[in-house]
């Protein structure tokens, strides 16, 4: 352990020092509480919480879930309490933790966006994610994720009514992911996180209809994982902000792979559906990997693959 | 706070009851000691592809010996999996999960429609009162004989191969027992004619649900159902089967 003790893993983005590299991906974790009794979320870098909007939001009738080879579709459709329980309930939970808290933020419209990005702006929490890339609802989510010219309208927009530094959940579900990465900078991200699910679709052949309720869902898992990889480091080479990189993460040697590539920070997400530990133990590759070929800072590691 | 964990267990018997339908014990340890009836454990697959956990219904605990029985019913390529392997296979699970069904009443009446049968086992042993059992069947039975000696036991088959001629319900109603508590496992329409005959009669029930789940710890909001009230978790009208339930009061809930 001594050794790893020197082992540097703080990354920054936007001013902002984490203690590694390891958050959540949104809608993978809630706001931390059902998992805190099996992982110790003081040893994250971040939480990244589920996606809040103004008013409580009920989701998508069921099937919401089915799982195919690798991966899982989902079609939650964003359910959340709202912004009021919380602002109430989950963000003190989330602090009587010492990690840093990402705060996913939806919207029907550019205004409930800038709304709760405003509200949030006048919480304790560290960063916004603004997610414009939600395959599963009607209004909101991708509608403002694929075309360049709104990505970069919608971030301008959220920019002005945050203090808080933000950064833009792309859509994978595009033909060139550098194009919105670069609105989005160009927009005053502050930062970009990729990749949201891939839109995919089950047919369930006894009953002979859609699986999910939903018709169709977003693919996640490490059926994803080399697309993902693949678009961080497209993204990462296409902006000078720093890159969040996620899409199937299972253990530390894929953290590695999407940070070789590009990505300041790692997302884990439909790992902790099949592990609760996943998290902890994607840390802990991480840092055995540094150890085991002596890298004394995660940051000589970021986008080292070029 | 749950007294969930999540280990590798060790197989002890994994048999066929009947075409399609399995018996597994576990040697599951503390799992098993804190158990409730009406709770499930996840079962993970060995197959790398298959990532989510398959939530299934504890049937009998044995806390003493710390062990746990679940009957299950081959319903994919995962459970297909969990038939194949033998006794002294090890198993990676989570559980127990869920709430579990609430002991009370004086005179129950435990209703069970095919694969939610073998929830109620466990019940009928736990629960101390007068019980009347109704299973209710396609075609072929299995477990009716274990409920044996916890309550009368009434058998139902829609092929009219076993006991009345029909489903639980014309069982039911055909003797329009007393009751003041129903627990009822089954298919979604079962239960809902359990839900308007309980309504019917004002008798209080507990229904167990069944959802497509992915983690099955109430963080992915996979499975909720529909509530009449406000969740005081998720503050809009719907709850998780997997967190709140799997057993509900029908008069929580809109089936």
């Amino acid at each position: 352990m001594d050794e790893r003790n020197k082992l540097k893993t703080e990354v920054t983005i936007a001013g902002i020092t984490f203690k590694n590299p390891v958050t959540t991906a949104s809608g993978t974790f809630g706001s931390g509480m059902e998992y805190c009794e099996y992982v110790n979320l003081s040893r994250l870098g971040a939480v990244t919480t589920k996606g809040v909007s103004l008013t409580p939001w009920e989701g998508n009738p069921t099937p919401r879930v089915a799982e195919t080879y690798g991966g899982m579709l989902n079609a939650i459709g964003l359910q959340n309490p709202g912004i009021d329980v919380f602002i109430k309930r989950d963000l003190p939970f989330l602090r009587s933790f010492d990690t840093r808290i990402i705060v996913n933020v939806i919207g029907k419209t550019a205004e409930e966006y800038c709304e709760v990005a405003e509200r949030l702006s006048e919480c304790d929490v560290d960063m916004l994610e603004i997610n414009i890339s939600c395959p599963n609802v009607k209004e909101g989510g991708i509608a403002f994720g694929q075309d360049p010219a709104r990505v970069e309208a919608i971030t301008s927009q959220v920019k002005k009514h945050s203090k808080k530094p933000i950064i833009i959940k792309l859509s994978p579900n595009v033909t060139d992911i550098s194009e919105t990465a670069r609105a989005a900078e160009a927009g005053g991200a502050d930062a970009v996180s990729l990749i949201n699910t891939i839109t995919g679709m089950k047919i369930d052949i006894e009953r002979m209809t859609f699986l999910l309720a939903n018709k169709t869902g977003g693919l996640s898992g490490p059926a994803i994982k080399p697309i993902a990889v693949r678009m961080v480091y497209q993204a990462a080479n296409a902006v000078k902000i720093p890159v969040i990189g996620m899409g199937g993460i299972m253990d530390g040697d894929d953290a590695l792979e999407f940070i070789m590539a590009g990505a300041t920070m790692v997302a884990v997400g439909t790992a902790n559906f099949l592990n609760p530990k996943a998290t902890e133990e994607v840390i802990e590759g991480i840092e055995a990997y540094m150890a085991r070929k002596n890298i004394r800072d995660i940051n000589e590691l970021i986008g080292c693959v070029r | 706070m749950s007294a969930a964990v999540k280990k590798s267990v060790r197989i002890l018997a994994n048999i066929r009851l009947e075409e399609g339908i399995y018996d597994m014990l576990l040697e599951a340890g503390k799992m098993a000691e804190a158990a409730k009836p009406g709770q499930f454990i996840s079962l993970y697959c060995k197959r790398e592809g298959r990532l989510l956990p398959r939530p299934i219904s504890i049937c009998e605990t044995d806390k003493e010996k710390g062990r746990i029985r679940l009957v299950y019913r081959v319903a994919g390529k995962g459970t297909k999996e969990f038939s194949e392997l033998r006794a002294g296979d090890e198993i990676e699970c989570i559980g127990p999960l869920g709430n579990g069904f609430a002991l009370e009443g004086a005179r129950a009446l435990i209703i069970g429609g095919g694969i939610g049968i073998p929830p109620l086992l466990e019940l009928a042993k736990q629960l101390k009162c007068d019980k009347k059992i109704i299973l209710g069947y396609r075609d072929v039975t299995f477990l009716d004989k274990d409920f044996e000696g916890f309550g009368e036991v009434y058998i139902a088959a829609e092929d009219g191969s076993a006991g009345i001629k029909g489903n639980v319900m014309d069982v039911v109603k055909a003797y329009d027992f007393p009751a003041d508590i129903i627990y009822a496992c089954g298919p979604a329409p079962m239960l809902k004619a359990v839900k308007e005959y309980a309504e019917s009669r004002n008798i209080k029930a507990q229904l167990s649900l069944e959802e497509r789940m992915a983690c099955g710890i109430g963080a992915c909001l996979a499975c909720v159902c529909r509530s009449v009230e406000t969740d005081h978790h998720l503050n809009v009208r719907s709850k998780r089967v997997c967190k709140e339930g799997p057993v509900f009061y029908a008069d929580e809930i809109i089936l």
